[in-house]
């Protein structure tokens, strides 16, 4: 199997090989993470600069350690707080840190494409920890690892993404994956938080949860920002939980095996339950967790794998 | 004043819908005589058009140049030379600028920076509001004494209607123009792109191109109130369209344009956040390209403008969201709008009724058309020659361009404005 990327920009240009070659690497550094000396030491020798242009505990540090684990000299830098405010524009930043010879660039943008516009200007790869509402493809891997351990596989199941599709970027990387590797996948939310021309990205989209749960093998729900709660976008938090909150009673026209995700951080009471969110039989949010070092191990190995070769006159991809 | 004969031409003729051979006489800045045969005076300066297309001189509604406030991105100089490569005799400049043209002052400074540093006619327009803030009323009156040919605020929606209908019925006494733009305030607000599939998979904040029907509607009560003059600056989407034309057969003094860009490019285009594609109101799918392309076929949209914006690389090179909408046009707009002849969907008498007749005669101008006794403004161009466009091949001193490496069809080979040779070597 190959995987020929030289940046995680997205889902979008990934193949499905692709994603099953750096799902099993992932496997294997799950095994990794488990046992008590978790050392590698294949980013040896290589640079990571993690840049949050957007704050962000969960996924800063889940890159940090997959780095550390792997052997990588990481770096953090909190974008807000910086040249940003001093006027110096994302391109002069890129030109900046890429003077220091950066191998790996970790990026979250608030708007997007930024990522995408970075990663032109740079040498080194780049890895996208989310930019805007366009993709965030580490959680999308993540979460398709995590599937395909609890199910046993990634494919012709039935899965729901519940919540604000509209301004997710969790949910387009999900529908992208989720689509490529030929699941059935059912959008459920209120009508005013999905995106216009939904339809036509393969998808049945449902505005009644029972409805759309009916007989599905997979709940991901989303995170309902704020300021989306008040008016905005729906009437009010605690209509938003009688409608679209998971409970054990909505979660009952799913299949009983069915799984319940949630990338994080929950609002618990607005868009789950906490006594479900805690269920060790139904929610795996805590596997999920655990998958996003295993996943961020493996796509900075294969990209720095492939820079390497790519530093090397004539090669092509990598096998794995 | 020589005389100039120009012969073996192709005479597009946009009032009588003709494509001719023939010759035309340009004297004393005016056309002498045109047709098949013309008697050749003495002194005429004879230039040989080897078959090329001879046409009135684009007259081009809504450019902006970034005189004052930003001349590092266009000045009247750099515009204009520009304009004179692109075959646009006359422009209309937008007054978008910073300060917006909203007094008799800085109209004055317009007027004399383009007259002492443009080779192709500038005509003024005017804010239709104080700093186009959409509060008090322009002095239109004064304004008008001063040259401006039609009043608008650009890209800034009048949101308040009493205030736009008492500017509407305070221009309407003057028979001053207004310019809209029609588009819903605030459900536009903040979009970067045309809601649909394409905005949706990118994750950009996206406008429903409703916004524009909303707008017009809202425009077209106005004019039923009022009865003022008013042009539409760019109608791009086909649920506009049953408006305009039903305002246009109600008897309204209602006109509207669209952009060369909606014309050629669709939402797609903006492939990987690309940002020169980046324009106002957003591009929008091809079915509503298709049907304004129609639209502007049957006379529903009656003109064509460049809606030439230049933007420096700084407002550029940003993420698609932040980066500045606009697009530079004067020298692609024949190139680009030949597009649509080659591919059968317009006539060249058609084209340039768009581009000439119909803007010169809605801002009541003696320009635009082919015929004896009008001004010599002219544009000679081969319609056919191939070339790959190289963006810094352009004049303007902004490169925004989203023709930047597309094929394109149709050099100018000379224009000429009041009977004098502006660009070309003829």
């Amino acid at each position: 199997m190959t995987f020929t990327q030289r940046h995680l920009l997205g889902i979008e240009p990934l193949a499905p090989h692709e994603i099953t070659t750096l799902l099993d690497l992932a496997d294997q550094y799950v095994a990794l993470n488990r046992r008590d000396v978790k050392h590698g030491d294949v980013l040896a020798g290589l640079t990571q600069i993690n840049m949050f242009f957007e704050a962000s505990t969960r996924t800063q540090a889940s890159f940090e350690l997959a780095g550390k684990r792997l052997g990588a000299d990481v770096m953090n830098m909190s974008m807000q707080a910086s040249s940003i405010k001093k006027g110096e524009t994302l391109i002069d930043t890129a030109m900046t840190l890429n003077a220091m010879h950066p191998d790996l660039l970790v990026v979250r943008h608030p708007h997007s494409g930024a990522v995408d516009l970075l990663a032109q200007k740079v040498n080194c790869a780049v890895l996208n920890a989310g930019d805007g509402r366009h993709e965030h493809p580490t959680q999308a891997l993540l979460d398709a690892l995590t599937i395909r351990r609890a199910k046993g596989r990634l494919h012709r199941l039935n899965i729901a993404i519940c919540g604000d599709i509209a301004h997710s970027r969790v949910a387009r990387s999900n529908i992208l994956l989720l689509g490529k590797m030929e699941n059935r996948i059912r959008l459920i939310g209120p009508p005013t938080l999905m995106p216009a021309g939904i339809g036509e990205f393969g998808v049945e989209v449902f505005d009644d949860m029972r409805a759309g749960l009916q007989d599905v093998d997979v709940v991901m729900m989303l995170r309902l920002q704020k300021e989306r709660m008040d008016g905005g976008f729906i009437p009010s938090e605690r209509e938003y939980y009688h409608r679209f909150g998971l409970d054990a009673e909505k979660l009952a026209h799913a299949k009983p095996d069915a799984i319940v995700m949630h990338p994080g951080p929950m609002n618990r009471g607005v868009e789950i339950d906490g006594t479900l969110a805690d269920d060790i039989n139904r929610s795996v949010i805590q596997e999920q967790v655990e998958m996003g070092v295993a996943v961020r191990m493996a796509a900075m190995d294969l990209l720095a794998r492939n820079l390497r070769a790519a530093r090397q006159p004539g090669a092509q991809g990598v096998m794995v | 004043m020589t005389t100039i004969l120009i012969h073996n031409a192709r005479l597009i003729d946009p009032e009588a819908g003709t494509v001719s051979p023939g010759s035309l006489l340009i004297k004393d800045g005016r056309i002498a005589a045109m047709g098949a045969e013309v008697a050749v005076p003495k002194d005429a300066r004879s230039i040989d058009a080897r078959g090329a297309c001879l046409a009135p001189g684009i007259v081009d509604i809504g450019v902006k140049v970034c005189e004052p406030g930003e001349r590092h991105k266009e000045s009247f100089r750099s515009a204009g030379l520009a304009a004179a490569a692109g075959g646009v005799t006359t422009i209309v400049t937008r007054p978008d600028t910073t300060p917006a043209i909203d007094s008799p002052e800085t109209l004055e400074f317009v007027t004399r920076r383009a007259n002492e540093a443009a080779p192709v006619r500038v005509l003024p327009m005017a804010a239709l509001t104080k700093g186009r803030e959409g509060r008090e009323m322009t002095e239109i009156g004064f304004l008008l004494d001063a040259g401006a040919v039609a009043f608008s605020d650009c890209d800034h929606v009048v949101r308040n209607t009493k205030v736009l209908s008492r500017a509407l019925t305070y221009a309407r006494s003057l028979g001053a123009l207004v310019i809209g733009h029609p588009q819903d305030p605030g459900l536009s607000d903040g979009a970067a792109a045309t809601s649909g599939k394409f905005a949706s998979l990118r994750g950009l904040p996206a406008v429903s191109p409703m916004a524009e029907r909303m707008g017009l509607d809202r425009d077209i009560a106005l004019l039923e109130m009022t009865g003022a003059r008013y042009h539409a600056d760019q109608i791009t989407t086909a649920r506009a369209l049953p408006a305009l034309m039903r305002a246009k057969r109600n008897g309204l003094d209602i006109t509207a344009g669209t952009s060369i860009h909606h014309l050629t490019l669709n939402d797609m285009d903006v492939a990987d956040y690309r940002t020169f594609f980046k324009v106002k109101p957003p591009l929008r799918a091809e079915d509503d390209r298709l049907a304004v392309v129609e639209a502007l076929r049957d006379g529903v949209i009656d003109i064509i403008s460049s809606m030439h914006t230049p933007q420096d690389e700084e407002s550029k090179r940003l993420p698609f969201e932040e980066a500045a909408a606009g697009a530079v046009g004067l020298e692609t707009l024949l190139p680009a709008a030949l597009r649509l002849h080659h591919a059968g969907e317009l006539t060249l008498p058609q084209l340039f009724r768009a581009l000439a007749l119909n803007p010169a005669n809605r801002l009541g101008l003696p320009q635009g058309r082919l015929a004896v006794g009008a001004p010599a403004d002219l544009v000679l161009f081969d319609p056919d020659a191939p070339f790959v466009l190289d963006r810094f091949s352009l004049r303007s001193k902004s490169k925004n361009t989203p023709f930047d490496g597309a094929r394109l069809q149709g050099k100018v080979r000379g224009t000429f404005v009041n009977g004098t040779c502006v660009f070309g070597d003829l």
